[in-house]
């Protein structure tokens, strides 16, 4: 089976990609397999079964075909070879049927574990917190669920079945070696460990070009994903060749990671086959060898007589059983790169799982609020060499409208991050109607909130399931009247199928005015009494968002809302405006207020005033 | 494998070396025991050891040329998958990087992505395993036949009514399994995009705590994939035991009507052994052979994909332009009788009978309502799309008949869904530029007014931005993209909402950079503030797809009634302090 490598970006995780405790990973695994422990205990049953019937039957055949030969009349022969090929037929036929129970059992085991894989792992996606998206690779938490994923559901479906079929038949195969001759089996017992070292060199060897491998498979997939997902630009900067350019050198270097690491896993095969037959011969000829000298009288004293009574027969059978030998061991050989890229992908799997969810301190559950929102001398920085946000302090009182406003990068979406809790503050405290945010709950403060935010995100599904992610309970008729609210009825009636047209993934077929306006209407439909429109209208026209005011207006009227805007016309109304620039707050007041100081809002608003 | 000669040829020698070289040890695998049974027959018979050792020697000359064999087989296929591959890899990207922008919207990213990874992934795989057991089954399975047919010729007969009835059943198993694998696939397709959606759009589901309602989506999505999972195993895990069955039941019958043979003097004991183990060669090659069957099958489909994006035909190239050596000088543009619609099935058009002109290094404004079609409009300058109807010209030469090199790059866009890539923010600019000097960038930073917050960054033009600018706010983005675009230096440059989440004070000092630093290139400006625009030589406004004004800020206030319309949404509050 090819090793399906995780093509795991791994810009953040190169570091931490170093091979861990393969014990541990292996216990975790398992401990997925645990509910179905006596599913498991039934199929390795079925196994013993299964290839105990099959020794059994190659076994019976010497004596069906020696009696075919024995001095006995042809009536008799018939008989027993009936009664015989009986006996086979039952015991063939109970083979079969462990089998069969055996791949259906495992099949589903597998499966199970599987779904519960994937689940916890989704599970534990909802529960990081946005900083973990903010500096994790899309691209790489995908080929998490993906590739890693598909290598453990490959090694549970195929591997697991075949690593306990491989080996019942090596330990059968081994005591029936042993019960039929043990000075030959000298020759196995001393083969074996060295075919074991041999394997587990080119595994350990190939395991790191494998590695290798998947960064550089990792590098070229990522590369993809990043021109391919920014093509127009690349196009409208006819950077095509540039960019072909580059992709090949990423090419070229994982086609040289390739060969080498495959190369290394391919001679598994041809070693560890070319060391079974030197197995079988070195065992036929020392077999032959001792047989004749035998013959000769030579171990006619002393304590061989077990190798005296070596003869041909015996020797045959045993020559087969250490052909036999050889094909669990080369089965076991080739699932032994599956393996090694189920375990790194596990690891991936479970790294993921282990990272630290989301802080939810809070245990007040907040209802029926008033939406009087104090954010109280707060400082942030994203990271501790930078701080975004310097001594903020704003009120808001219930109902009123507060507007951000300042030049970009002066960390007025920041504001709205630290509101939801999306990230945590360093100093200072946020309260809604007194209550410190940090005590709330995470999800029932923002259940409290209503965000529109700077970015479109759609969903793939209908216009109306879209609009109803504002909240789940809401009738056909609501999230029309939302629409209209957003002024988004209009072109949604003239959507192919109107609301229940099928939106792609990101929206593509609507414009970024139109997505805009299916945000807003979301939020619309959300009863929650505080809400915050980070640049809510930044692609819509002036004319329709004039439109939606009216609407907005309705909506915002027992809401505290806080707006961040550039359309300076859109926020005039506000009960406070705050100016901000590098982090702090310079200026607050009312639309005419400011206006009258002459300052930074009426610099920002001239712009629009060379209007008149 | 139809259609991917071309990828093959080159490394042909691997491709046939390959499955030849493994050749070596089915060979072996067949000859050995024949070696070790005379070494016993004769060996022992005559209790010659010398003829014993010679015998085993002989046996480890045949171990030593399979192994070469072996290693080399591998080696030999696996170079011809991955150069293969590698080969397909880049062809794949170099086509899509020839898709105009319809072919693109049509494919969508994501699955071209897909395509270009996993897809090629698996065809690599499967082209591995196919050149390293393509010659193993077959070569055990016709090495059985023959050995089988010369021991016992009658008793072949019994492989002539098996070998079709197993094939026959085969045949239907796969053909069962392979539409449930099918619809296997497009349920884990459809789980992997809503996982995707989830990281994506994140912030959303957190801030309505829509966490449970995702996971429950997920859940039923999970649960069905494992459904459609085991209804495509349960048929595929039939054929092991049923091959199983099979082989059992033949060696029983061979063994049933051997035996009489035997008792009947016509067959001796030991070719009846013989007979039996090479049935059971033939039934289990015969069974890898419809495992790699299988296993082709489910790989048909990503070669399928594959395919589609190599066999679909690019439909906007230069191949038929009139002046391939013509470059943009001047920068008139001229629409007329412009008509657009994306989809050539939709009967309505998206922009209907445009026509206007923008004289060398005039400011045209574009303004209109949301889903006009203003940003269609300006797609059709750097001939991202080619018009339905009419005609683009630049430099009084139809776009069409530009190489689109020289025509992009007289023409300079910013789109409104702009992109950086990782990198520094020097290398992203350098897009524009490849040579321009430091001081070159600087000074188009400066115009777009993205020098002073880019120097205020302790690493300054070095700083590193994540995939998709993750580390700069909106706006912040949007003046790197111009002065991207700037540094380009065109002649006619178009701006597409680029300036919306800029604040005005700096949109001001942009577009008067603009004024006096860009006065000969035209620019064309689509905007939602009619300040951006209302000093434009020329407002374009544009209404469900059509111009309904064209000229001055002041003449359009006198006498367009959209314009007004729009005018006032934005200025009639201030109006009335």
């Amino acid at each position: 089976m090819p090793p399906m490598g995780p093509p795991g970006k791994g810009r953040q995780n190169t570091d931490t990609r170093k091979p861990k405790n393969t014990g541990v990973v292996i216990k975790r695994l398992m401990s997925y397999l645990k509910p179905d422990r006596f599913r498991i205990a039934l199929a390795f049953l079925c196994v013993l079964i299964s290839a105990s019937s099959n020794l059994a039957g190659s076994y019976m055949l010497k004596p069906i075909i020696n009696n075919l030969v024995s001095n006995v009349s042809v009536q008799e022969k018939i008989m027993s070879l009936i009664t015989g090929l009986g006996i086979m037929a039952v015991i063939y036929l109970l083979g079969v049927i462990a089998t069969f129970v055996q791949m259906r059992t495992m099949i589903s085991v597998s499966q199970n574990a599987l779904v519960k894989i994937r689940a916890d792992l989704f599970e534990k996606l909802q529960k990081l917190p946005i900083r973990y998206f903010d500096t994790n690779n899309t691209g790489d938490i995908m080929s998490r669920f993906t590739n890693d994923v598909d290598t453990i559901g490959e090694m549970l479906n195929s591997t697991l079945v075949q690593i306990i079929s491989g080996t019942v038949s090596l330990v059968g195969t081994v005591a029936l070696m042993l019960y039929t001759n043990i000075w030959l089996s000298i020759v196995t017992i001393v083969v074996a460990p060295i075919m074991a070292k041999v394997g587990t060199t080119i595994a350990s060897k190939s395991r790191k070009h494998f590695v290798k491998q998947q960064e550089a498979l990792g590098k070229v997939n990522g590369y993809i994903e990043e021109t391919v997902t920014g093509q127009k630009v690349v196009k409208v900067f006819c950077h095509e060749n540039k960019i072909i350019e580059e992709f090949s050198k990423l090419n070229d270097d994982l086609k040289n990671m390739q060969i080498k690491a495959q190369f290394l896993g391919g001679i598994m095969g041809p070693c560890m086959n070319a060391m079974s037959q030197v197995n079988y011969t070195l065992t036929a000829s020392v077999g032959a060898i001792l047989v004749i000298m035998g013959r000769l009288g030579k171990f006619a004293a002393g304590g061989f007589s077990s190798l005296a009574a070596l003869d041909i027969g015996g020797l045959t059978v045993f020559v087969n059983f250490s052909r036999q030998f050889s094909r669990p061991i080369n089965e076991l050989a080739q699932q032994l790169t599956i393996v090694m890229s189920a375990l790194a992908g596990a690891e991936r799997v479970f790294e993921v799982m282990d990272s630290q969810p989301e802080k939810n301190t809070g245990k007040i559950k907040i209802q029926n609020i008033k939406g009087d929102v104090v954010v109280d001398h707060v400082t942030f920085g994203y990271n501790s060499e930078k701080t975004i946000l310097k001594d903020i302090s704003i009120y808001a009182h219930p109902g009123q409208k507060i507007a951000l406003v300042g030049s970009t990068g002066a960390g007025k979406t920041t504001i709205t991050n630290l509101i939801t809790k999306f990230y945590n503050i360093n100093k200072g405290k946020i309260t809604i109607d007194g209550i410190d945010i940090k005590d709330i709950d995470n999800s029932s403060l923002r259940e409290n909130i209503a965000v529109v935010l700077q970015d479109t995100h759609l969903f793939t599904g209908t216009v109306m399931e879209n609009i109803r992610y504002g909240r789940l309970d809401a009738t056909d008729d609501e999230v029309i009247s939302a629409a209209v609210t957003a002024n988004a009825d209009n072109f949604i009636k003239h959507l192919p199928n109107g609301y229940d047209t099928v939106l792609e993934g990101d929206g593509a077929n609507l414009s970024q005015g139109q997505r805009q306006l299916l945000n807003i209407a979301r939020a619309a439909l959300s009863k929650a009494p505080i809400l915050v429109l980070d640049e809510a209208t930044s692609s819509v026209d002036t004319r329709t968002e004039r439109h939606i005011n009216e609407g907005m207006d309705a909506l915002m009227k027992n809401r505290t809302t806080f707006v961040i805007a550039h359309r300076l016309s859109t926020i005039r109304n506000a009960d406070a405006i705050m100016v901000l620039e590098n982090g702090e707050i310079i200026e607050r007041g009312t639309h005419d207020e400011l206006l009258l100081k002459k300052g930074r809002y009426y610099e920002l608003y001239t712009g629009l005033k060379e209007l008149d | 494998m139809k259609g991917y000669w071309k990828y093959i040829k080159p490394y042909l020698p691997y491709f046939i070396l390959g499955p030849l070289l493994m050749l070596s040890e089915v060979a072996g695998e067949i000859v050995l025991p024949k070696i070790m049974a005379s070494m016993i027959d004769v060996g022992i018979a005559n209790n010659d050891i010398s003829y014993v050792i010679m015998r085993a020697l002989l046996m480890f000359g045949c171990i030593c040329i399979m192994i070469i064999g072996g290693i080399g087989g591998h080696y030999m296929s696996i170079k011809a998958s991955v150069l293969f591959s590698a080969d397909v890899r880049k062809d794949v990207f170099k086509k899509v990087q020839n898709f105009s922008f319809k072919n693109i919207d049509e494919f969508s990213t994501g699955s071209l992505v897909t395509r270009l990874t996993n897809d090629i992934t698996q065809l690599q795989n499967i082209t591995r395993m196919f050149l390293i057991m393509a010659m193993r089954s077959p070569g055990m399975l016709i090495g059985g036949i023959i050995m089988s047919l010369t021991i016992n010729p009658k008793l072949a007969l019994i492989l002539v009514v098996v070998m079709p009835l197993l094939a026959a059943v085969i045949t239907l198993l796969l053909k069962t399994a392979f539409p449930r694998f099918t619809a296997m696939q497009k349920k884990l397709d459809g789980l992997n995009s809503n996982i995707q959606e989830n990281i994506t759009n994140v912030r959303v589901i957190k801030s309505f705590v829509r966490e449970k309602f995702e996971i429950n989506k997920f859940r039923n999505a999970n649960e069905n994939l494992k459904d459609s999972t085991l209804n495509a195993m349960k048929i595929v895990i039939m054929t092991m035991p049923f091959m199983t069955l099979a082989m059992n039941i033949t060696t029983i019958v061979t063994v049933w009507n051997g035996g009489q043979f035997v008792i009947n003097g016509s067959m001796n004991v030991g070719d009846l052994t013989a007979f039996t183990t090479y049935i059971v060669q033939i039934l289990m090659s015969l069974m890898m052979v419809s495992m790699l069957i299988l296993q082709s099958s489910r790989a048909a489909a990503s070669s399928r994909r594959i395919k589609e994006v190599l066999n679909t035909e690019v439909d906007l190239t230069d191949d038929e332009a009139k002046h391939k050596d013509a470059v943009v000088t001047k920068g008139k543009v001229e629409f007329r009788n412009v008509c657009f619609k994306y989809y050539t099935n939709r009967s309505e058009n998206i922009l209907k009978n445009i026509s206007f002109t923008a004289n060398p290094g005039e400011i045209i404004g574009i303004v209109g309502s949301t889903g006009s079609g203003k940003t269609s409009l300006v797609q059709l300058i750097p001939r991202l799309y080619d018009v339905t109807e009419g005609e683009v010209l630049v430099d009084e030469i139809n776009v069409k008949d530009y190489s689109i090199k020289h025509l992009r790059d007289g023409v300079g866009m910013v789109l409104q869904k702009n992109v950086l890539f990782s990198g520094s923010i020097e290398d992203n600019l350098r897009w524009g530029d490849e040579n321009a000097s430091m001081e070159e960038i600087r000074l188009a930073a400066d115009h777009a007014q993205a020098d002073g917050f880019v120097t205020s960054f302790t690493d300054g033009y070095n700083t590193e931005l994540g995939q998709g600018g993750v580390n700069v706010s909106g706006g912040q983005k949007q003046r790197l993209c111009i002065a991207r675009a700037l540094l380009k230096k065109p002649k006619i440059l178009i701006l597409d909402d680029s300036t919306s989440a800029v604040d005005t004070a700096t949109e001001a000092k942009i577009r008067s950079a603009f004024e006096t630093d860009l006065k000969d290139t035209t620019k064309i400006i689509i905007a939602q503030r009619i300040s951006s625009v209302m000093h434009a030589d020329k407002i374009l406004v544009i209404s469900e797809g059509k111009v309904t004004g064209f000229d001055t800020h002041e003449n359009l206030l006198k006498n367009n009634e959209d314009y007004r319309d729009i005018y006032y949404s934005q200025v009639d509050k201030e109006v009335s302090v």
